[in-house]
Formats: structure tokens, sequence, C-alpha cells
């Protein structure tokens, strides 16, 4: 199938999708059909997003549509899986043919900032001023912006009711990390189970272990200080003393929520993007921000994805892709955008609105606001390299291949030896 | 004369360029299939890549630098050690079970063409089925096997989380899905046995468990060769099984090459291609090795 079929029938759909949209009569309309066979190069604009989810049916999707009309441009969107992504992004910029607009999990953005993939704010025009810095920071290396978060979520705890009520827990006591153990120790003693997480090894672990680490008020820089041990050491002891069940070691988030969901865990550390499952639990549920050591909310680490525009040999493009960009990201739109997405906005213009129209999400809010991006403080690409190492040692302490202090400082020497 | 040797000339030309022809086909699909992605992983792996110099592509060259990186990794010899515990005894027990099971199905009893088919389950399932399966019923607190030994009052093992025993459990599922191959082949090598062998022996005195060892055995050791060299091949890069049940850990302790050559080439962030390639060709060259020792043997067993 050659690439005319492919636009054309884009662009057909495209209509087909806005005509169910109704009432949008774009002054492309025209142009649509057959126009684009000719005008197939200029008028296109590829989009690749990690949504894979959403369908062609879906709200993001219409979104995308939409503001391709507004810009006057033909959208042609593919969605792929979030690993997936990264490296049809390296080889496509390889050859030459990077999508128009990328929209990419925040801590690849300093990956492919590093590989010149992608293009600064200076250079495409995208307006940032708005974004809360804390978010903004993820895509930030060395002083250049690299492209506006979308949308982002975070780490909270999840809780049941029924659960925390039985073994008698008031949840409001739960305020820091010698509170919390107390309060699984009171759920096992009731019979219950206390505390499900993932620590699988993988990036999925090292964002979930990051809010304990921060928590402690350990930096990236220096995994081995007594307060990155202490974090290690919260978790190892819960498994010890049977307050976090073994499978954590192996568990994904997914997996982890699943054990939740079985209704015997009194707490789960989970995501924005459960939400709507725990709804459907069947059970009380609430949520509360994860606690930092001393108190207070722990910086948990930002998930998410920035829009970005790659680099393009034809750099007329930009200012279409810009437009889009724009569109996606506006205080008008960003509202739309999140809910399809759902996803806490980068703005507190329109984090304001959501908490209005949906009150549940202010815990969230607050977690986001406290959040922090995984390769900030300029880590940049050295964030993957001392994750890695870091997931490493928390899997060696949980399973009991080596004790915290000796993982930790074994994680530490490696994640130096490879940052140098 | 002379008309007609260069008339024979000219058709044996003809013939050659047919022939050139006919080979043409398979020979563009084995270097655009074969040998230039060969080429691109060797030369992937003699570079220094870094993302920046994988998109601009101008990676500089550094000989064996990534090899000598790869060997001196604190992984390498824990990975090198799996991947001959994970490979050989998985073998052993796939070729044992096999064939035991081949040598029961031989005597076709009532039941045994459906219980044969029944056997070929695990190969017929998707691996990521079969290796979600075998995940689920190994969960340490969830999972059916801890729940069946706690029956006996044995305490739960940690199979998928224990750096003690993640490589076992990854082995045990391998040999699970690995059983069918092993039959069928060797099931199809028992029927080539001529029965008159079988008649002889009996007319001998042998006793069953002499004409196992006496006529079936050595009469199934060409299959027997192949069905080992298939199945060496395709344990040495097995990966999805332990990817998706381990993920190569807790710490490594279920880290093969095939498992570690994809963290390092695509299961993080910043992905390390140079290395990751190396360590793909070390596997190739062990498939390599393995199958001009299969050759050689091969060879021997030609010769009377």
């Amino acid at each position: 199938m050659g690439p005319g079929t492919t636009s054309r029938r884009a662009a057909g759909l495209s209509m087909a999708v806005l005509a169910a949209a109704g009432g949008l009569v774009a002054c492309s309309s025209s142009s649509g059909g057959d126009a684009a066979t000719d005008a197939s190069q200029a008028g296109t604009y590829t989009i690749w997003d990690p949504y894979p989810q959403h369908d062609k049916s879906s709200e993001w999707v219409e979104l995308l549509e939409t503001c391709g009309a507004q810009a006057g441009a033909t959208v042609q969107r593919t969605a792929y899986d979030t690993t997936d992504l990264t490296n049809k992004t390296l080889l496509a910029a390889q050859q030459g043919n990077a999508p128009d607009v990328l929209i990419v999990d925040n801590p690849v953005v300093s990956t492919l900032a590093e590989a010149g993939v992608l293009t600064t704010t200076e250079e495409n025009k995208l307006d940032t001023s708005a974004i809360a810095p804390n978010l903004l920071g993820a895509g930030q290396i060395g002083g250049k912006t690299y492209g506006v978060p979308i949308g982002a979520n975070t780490l909270a705890l999840y809780y049941n009711e029924n659960v925390l009520e039985k073994a008698g827990v008031d949840i409001a006591s739960v305020r820091d990390w010698a509170s919390l153990t107390a309060a699984l120790e009171k759920v096992k003693a009731a019979g219950d189970k206390g505390i499900t997480f993932s620590a699988i090894g993988t990036e999925e672990g090292s964002f979930q272990f990051l809010p304990w680490f921060w928590g402690a008020g350990a930096q990236l820089t220096a995994l081995d200080s007594p307060q990155g041990v202490a974090a290690v050491e919260l978790w190892t002891d819960w498994l010890r003393k049977g307050y976090a069940p073994n499978s954590v070691i192996n568990n994904t988030q997914t997996t982890s929520w699943q054990e939740f969901a079985g209704g015997d865990y009194a707490f789960a550390e989970n995501g924005t993007w459960q939400l709507a499952n725990a709804q459907k639990a069947g059970f009380a549920y609430g949520i509360i921000p994860i606690p930092a050591k001393d108190g207070g909310t722990a910086p948990a680490p930002t998930g998410g994805e920035f829009v970005s525009i790659p680099v393009q040999k034809d750099t007329g493009r930009y200012a279409t892709s810009q437009k889009l960009v724009t569109c996606l990201t506006s205080t008008d739109n960003s509202l739309t955008t999140t809910t399809a997405l759902s996803y806490v906005a980068p703005t507190e213009q329109v984090q304001a609105k959501q908490v209005a129209e949906n009150p549940d999400l202010a815990v969230w809010v607050e977690a986001v606001k406290a959040a922090k991006g995984r390769t900030s403080d300029d880590l940049g690409t050295k964030y993957p390299r001392i994750s890695e190492p870091m997931w490493g040692a928390v899997q060696a302490a949980l399973s009991g291949s080596k004790n915290p202090q000796q993982a930790m400082a074994d994680a530490q020497a490696a994640a130096a030896s490879a940052t140098r | 004369m002379h008309a007609a040797a260069s008339a024979a000339a000219r058709g044996a030309r003809a013939g050659r360029w047919a022939a050139w022809a006919f080979l043409a086909p398979v020979v563009v699909y084995l270097l655009v299939f074969y040998a230039y992605p060969l080429y691109r992983n060797v030369d992937l792996s003699l570079r220094d890549y870094t993302v920046r110099s994988f998109v601009q592509g101008d990676a500089p060259f550094i000989g064996l630098a990534n090899y000598a990186k790869v060997v001196g990794d604190m992984t390498f010899g824990p990975a090198l050690w799996h991947t001959v515990v994970f490979t050989l005894v998985s073998l052993g027990f796939q070729f044992a079970i096999g064939l035991a099971l081949a040598v029961f199905f031989y005597r076709n009893f009532r039941l045994s063409a459906t219980l044969r088919a029944l056997f070929l389950v695990p190969w017929l399932l998707p691996l990521i089925v079969s290796a979600s399966t075998w995940s689920w019923m190994l969960n340490s607190d969830s999972g059916v096997v801890n729940a069946a030994l706690g029956v006996f009052g044995v305490g739960p093992v940690h199979w998928l989380t224990s750096p003690d025993w993640s490589l076992w459990s990854v082995t045990l599922a391998n040999i699970w899905i690995g059983i069918p191959f092993n039959l069928v082949v060797l099931y199809s090598g028992l029927q080539s046995i001529d029965p008159v062998v079988y008649e002889a022996a009996a007319l001998d005195g042998a006793t069953g468990w002499q004409r196992f060892w006496k006529v079936t055995f050595p009469l199934l050791r060409p299959v027997s060769a192949i069905t080992l060299l298939l199945g060496l091949v395709y344990t040495l890069k097995v990966f999805d099984i332990i990817w998706i049940m381990t993920k190569g850990g807790p710490s490594d302790s279920s880290t093969t090459f095939a498992t570690w050559s994809y963290r390092l080439g695509f299961g993080n962030l910043l992905p390390a291609f140079g290395p990751g390639a190396a360590v793909g060709n070390l596997l190739i060259v062990a498939a390599l090795a393995s199958g001009l020792i299969y050759i050689r043997v091969q060879r021997r067993l030609a010769l009377p």
C-alpha cells in the first residue's frame, strides 16, 4: 500500500470522525478527500502517541482531528506501545522521517533531546509560561526546554476503608512512615494484608520506589546515603514482617493493583490511572498522598507525557506543528485533553477547574504539585543509568540476596561508573 | 562441427544464465534477510553507539571494546552460568521425558492418540499465555503451587521472587514447553525403526530394558542428534518465558544472555545498542559452534 492510499484513507477517516463529532464544519473540509492526494506531503501532519488504548472513535483522537482542522492540516495519528515508541522514534529520526508531533513519556524526553531528535521551545516557539515548573523540569536539560507536558499523573496510596475499619485504624493518623508501619501492624494483627506495591526489575520498580526514596530526603546522586538506605530498609522490613507480600518483587503496577482489588489489602501504592478501576472494585476506598519519612507529602515522580516537535529537514513545518501542539495544550483545550487522557492538568488554572468538576481529584492535584521529574535536577540521561542499579538494589534487598546497606552501596558504585 | 560446438557453448552459457536466474530469489532472500541483518548486528557491536550517534549515524569504530565491556561486566559471569544451566538442564529433561513418552505411546494402546494430542497442548499455546499461566501458578502468595504445597504442610516457596529458585522455575516452565517437540520428533523416529529388529531381539531373549538400550537407543541416534541440536539452538535463545515470568530477576538471578541482550538494547530508557548487539553475537557464535559440532558428529555417524 503506497503512502497515497494511506493518507487518502486517513483523510477520509478524519472526515468521517469530523462528521460524527458534528457541528464542526471546518473551512478545510472542501480540501479533504481528493485534495489530500496531491497535497499529501504538505498538508498531512503525523502525530505519534503512546496511547494505543484510545482507538479511532475515542475522545482523544477526536481532539487530534479537531486541532488538525484548526491548524489547517490533515492529521495522521499512529499509536505505539510506550516502550516501543522510543525505539521507533530513534529509528525514524535516523532515517530522517520523524513525526511532526511526538507525544512521549517524560523521562524519555532527555534521551531524545540528547540524540538531537527534538527541537527546543526557542526554535519551535511553544509557550510554556503557564506550566508548573516541577512538571516542566523533566523536559529541561542544560537550560533548554524540549516540549510541553500534556498532563501529569503520579502515585499516591489507595486504602480500603473496610479493612482499616476492621483493624481499627484511623486513616487520619497515617502521617509518616512510623504511623503507616503501625497501621500495617494493626491490619496484619486483624488478619488482613498490609500493603502492596510494585518492585519489579524494570523502570516501573524505580518509579514506585522513588516516593519513599525522595520522601526520606535522599538524592539520586547518592544512592547509598543513610536516607536512601532507610527507604530500602522500610520496604525490606515490611516484607520481612509480612506487612507486604513477597510477590511485590515481581509485581507490575497492574498485578499489584489486582492484589489490592481482591479486597484483602489495606493499602496499595498506585496511580491516577487506576481511579476508574477503584470505583469498580466494589469496596469503599480512599486516597492519601504518600507520606514522607517524618511527615508531609513525599515527592512522587511525575508520570505523563510531553508533547514535543521533532527536528525536520523542512523547518517550515514547525509553524503548523506549533499550532497543533498549542491547540492540544492551551488553557482552553487542556481540560478536554486531560479529561480524555485522565491526567491532572499541567497548569494551576486548569487544575482548579478539574477539582471544581471532580472533587475526588483534589488529592491527586496535591500529589502532582509535590511531584518531581525523574530526569529533573539536570540529571537528564544520567537518570536511566542511576535507575537501573537502583531497581536492582531494591530487588536484591527485598529478595534477601544482599542487605540494604550493601545493596545500595553496590548500586551507587555501579551508577557512579555508568554516569562518569 | 564448428557450428555445433559454438551452439553447444551458447546453450551452456544460456543454461548458466538460467541457473543464476533460478538462484537469484534465494540469493536475494539470503542477502536481505540473513546476511545484511547479521552484518548490521556485527557492525553495531563494533561501534560506540550512543543515542546521539545512533541517530546521526556517525558512531566511531571502537573494535572489540563493547565485547570487552560485556565480558568485564558484573552480569557476564552469572549470565553465562545461567545460560549454560538453563540450556543443559532444559535439554536433558525435555529429551529424557520426551523419549520416555514417545516409547510409551509407541505401544499404541487405546486412547493413545488422544493422549498424545493432549501432550501437544504446551506447544500450541502462545508463549505469552503459557508463561503468564506459569507465573500465576508459581506466585508466592496466591499461586496454586504454593497452595498445593500448603496442603502437605510445606511452607510457601518463593518460586519467582527468591534468587535461589527463580532460575529453576523458569527452567521448569521451559521443560514443560519443550517436551511436545521432543515427543513428536522422537515418536516419528521410533516409527522408522524396522519391527523386524525387535522381533530378532526378542527371539534372542532380550529383555525389555535390553531392547531399549541395545536396539531403540542406538537406532534412534541420528534422530536424537537432530532433536538435541534443534533443542539447543532453540533453548539458547529462549527469551519470552524468562522475561514474562521474572524479567531475569530478582537481581539478575535468572538472567541469561538472551534476556541480558534485550535489557541492554531495549529494557532501559537509555538503550545501549553496542553492548546489546555484542551479547547477541556471542549467542549466535554459541549456536554456530553447536551446529558445527553436530555436523562433525553427523559425519562420524555416516562413516561405517
